[in-house]
């Protein structure tokens, strides 16, 4: 079956945990690696697992662009430096999936908005933070239920799943997680809290999820609307996993949740990693899937 | 121990009551009580005072709990009453952000400790910088120290040196840490960082060794002391303030503060707004004995209450998952695995 040609932008933890998950996936093939550093462990992985690389950004990559057939380019550098990457890979018709906290397209998180952005035909998708990737859901099936207030998160990663691009950044994924809490999540106000842990062996991501609802939960169909929701994740994250709850105090409701990674590009604790590059192929492979029926056109590049 | 030439030594106490004693009032302290206690301490010469929500900037939350006004409510207030004294704030990263130090700022707040986990100082850049930036006094407080070697401690120390702090904690949230384990890392510290840079340690009173371990802070090369009007702070509370100006005094350390007017102030004040007396009880020796980040404790006290597994249990299985601060919410899902563990029904959980 033909499938989709991918560039990864970004060769850090999260460009090269994608090579793993583009190379399991049906209709999406990692065709090109871009850094900014020839002496990368990142590039030389990907080289060495088979990729064309480049240590010249974005630059480097656009004259490959048509010739390699590139159709859908996922970036995974900075905030800062993502909105030039789109416009000119957007140029040349290339979609893009944003894995930066720039959210200069929608947001998306697949078992909430996928279909909404596919139908749309966009060209920038942005996929938010792990910690949104990983409590969005969630909240979401509570305010399916009935109306949220206040959510608020607390993802607690593992010391060696941050890479620097995120610790420098705080407070950008403070942001961007915060407003995707109500802009796909549906509550009214959103707060997002993260918590790095040092601890040896390293710990599996945590997220709690809280909820204040309007009116009094209505508990029996809050918990079959999270237990569905959950099995929705599983789908493209098996590792996620409900710990504790739903619990109810009052109108607050808490939950309390876990997720290990697959192990591709580092061990199993970095569920964090996983549910951002598995949620940002899931979106890949829909569009995929929509180019490849034919029934989903990329515009005609321009020269750029 | 011996300190031979403390004498002439001066020590720039910063109160934590109205920041760190938030914990110990479940963030309850209103505007009047703020205003009084930060009057009283303007008064009676203490330089330094720290005013937000016991988590910082940003920290009204479930997790952290509310305080009954914003952060900006509470610093307007006291930079309102106070003549002489500088205010400072409490920034987290991962919970505060550079919108709130820019707030708290405008309000009046002029002194901010940046504070990481202590192996997580590279976190930290942007808001220190950011401090820097507004013209801030601004320090690096690396927490619960004791999780890190003296050596491990100087690295991030230097991290937090290089991003613009101006001073850099020893803070010992867990309340864990002995003399010699101060005396290392600040001399460590001291040996390490530029002469220019100052060190401050921030004590819990857990093991009750609030005052020796300033005391071997300073000896060791440390200029600024965190201390708390009758230690009202998180667990047994920080050092207790007027207890340490009396030592210094006693020492001949000069700290420009009125004993008799903190002794009164801790009696007549604080004392009589502890909803508990803060002192070394069973719990808050458990911190101190496991290693546990202070403010834990009364989360665990509520989760007992609600799931019936002792607080004590809980505290001490937190301590063996390596649990740090800001992960309040792992306190109720620890409950409710233990109570899942032992059996004990659980009303209302699915």
């Amino acid at each position: 079956m033909a499938k989709i040609r991918c560039a990864l932008i970004g060769s850090g933890n999260i460009g090269t945990d994608l090579i793993y998950k583009l190379r399991r996936s049906d209709v999406l093939e990692p065709v090109w690696m871009v850094g900014i550093d020839p002496d990368s462990e990142g590039l030389k992985r990907a080289a060495g697992m088979g990729l064309k690389t480049t240590a010249e950004g974005v630059d480097g990559l656009l004259p490959h662009v048509l010739a390699d057939n590139i159709q859908i380019a996922f970036d995974a550098t900075s905030a800062y430096v993502h909105a030039e990457n789109s416009r000119k890979l957007n140029a040349l018709g290339v979609m893009m999936i944003d894995l930066t906290p720039a959210a200069i397209g929608p947001l998306c998180v697949p078992p909430v908005n996928l279909k909404q952005h596919t139908a749309k035909l966009e060209m920038n998708v942005n996929m938010i933070s792990c910690a949104g990737q990983a409590t969005i859901p969630i909240v979401h099936a509570v305010s399916r239920i009935q109306s949220v207030e206040y959510a608020e998160i607390v993802a607690t990663l593992a010391s060696k799943s941050v890479g620097p691009g995120t610790r420098a950044n705080l407070d950008e994924f403070t942001y961007t997680t915060s407003d995707a809490l109500v802009a796909v999540g549906g509550a009214r106000r959103g707060k997002a809290l993260a918590v790095i842990n040092p601890a040896e062996p390293p710990m599996i991501m945590r997220n709690t999820v809280y909820c204040l609802t309007d009116d009094e939960p209505d508990e029996a169909r809050i918990i079959a609307s999270v237990r569905e929701m959950i099995g929705e994740v599983q789908k493209y994250v098996p590792g996620y996993r409900l710990v504790n709850g739903p619990v109810f105090d009052g109108k607050r409701v808490a939950v309390f949740l876990e997720v290990a990674g697959l192990g591709d590009y580092l061990p199993t604790y970095a569920g964090n990693l996983d549910i951002m590059t598995a949620a940002a192929t899931r979106t890949a492979e829909m569009f995929a899937e929509e180019i490849l029926a034919g029934s989903l056109k990329l515009p005609t590049p321009q020269e750029a | 121990m011996s300190f031979p030439n403390l004498k002439g030594r001066k020590v720039l106490i910063h109160d934590m009551c109205l920041r760190d004693g938030m914990h110990a009032k479940r963030e309850q302290i209103s505007l009047d009580q703020m205003v009084k206690l930060a009057s009283a301490l303007d008064e009676a010469g203490v330089p330094m005072l720290q005013v937000t929500h016991g988590a910082g900037l940003g920290g009204n939350s479930i997790q952290h709990g509310f305080a009954p006004h914003t952060n900006e409510a509470y610093i307007s207030a006291v930079a309102g009453v106070v003549k002489r004294a500088t205010i400072s704030v409490l920034l987290i990263p991962g919970l505060g952000t550079m919108r709130e130090l820019d707030s708290a700022y405008n309000c009046g707040a002029r002194s901010v400790h940046v504070a990481t986990h202590c192996t997580e100082a590279d976190t930290a850049q942007q808001h220190i910088a950011h401090g820097r930036k507004l013209g801030m006094d601004t320090s690096g407080f690396l927490m619960m120290s004791h999780l890190n070697s003296p050596e491990g401690l100087v690295a991030q120390g230097k991290l937090m040196e290089s991003y613009g702090a101006q001073t850099i904690y020893v803070t010992d949230s867990a309340g864990y840490m002995l003399p010699d384990d101060v005396t290392a890392r600040v001399s460590a510290l001291r040996d390490a960082l530029k002469p220019e840079t100052e060190i401050g340690f921030h004590g819990h009173h857990n093991l009750g060794m609030g005052i020796a371990n300033s005391i071997a802070a300073i000896a060791a090369g440390a200029s600024r002391i965190d201390a708390s009007v009758a230690g009202l702070g998180a667990g047994a509370g920080n050092t207790p303030l007027e207890v340490f100006v009396a030592v210094c005094e006693r020492m001949g350390l000069e700290t420009g503060c009125d004993l008799f007017g903190l002794m009164d102030m801790a009696e007549d004040i604080v004392v009589p707004m502890m909803d508990h007396m803060v002192r070394v009880t069973r719990e808050a020796l458990t911190l101190g004995f496991a290693g546990v980040y202070s403010t834990f404790l009364l989360h665990a006290k509520r989760a007992e209450t609600r799931y019936g597994v002792p607080a004590r249990d809980i505290l001490v299985e937190l301590g063996r998952k390596k649990m740090i601060g800001g992960q309040e919410d792992m306190i109720e899902d620890t409950a409710l695995t233990m109570a899942k563990a032992r059996g004990i029904k659980v009303s209302h959980a699915a």
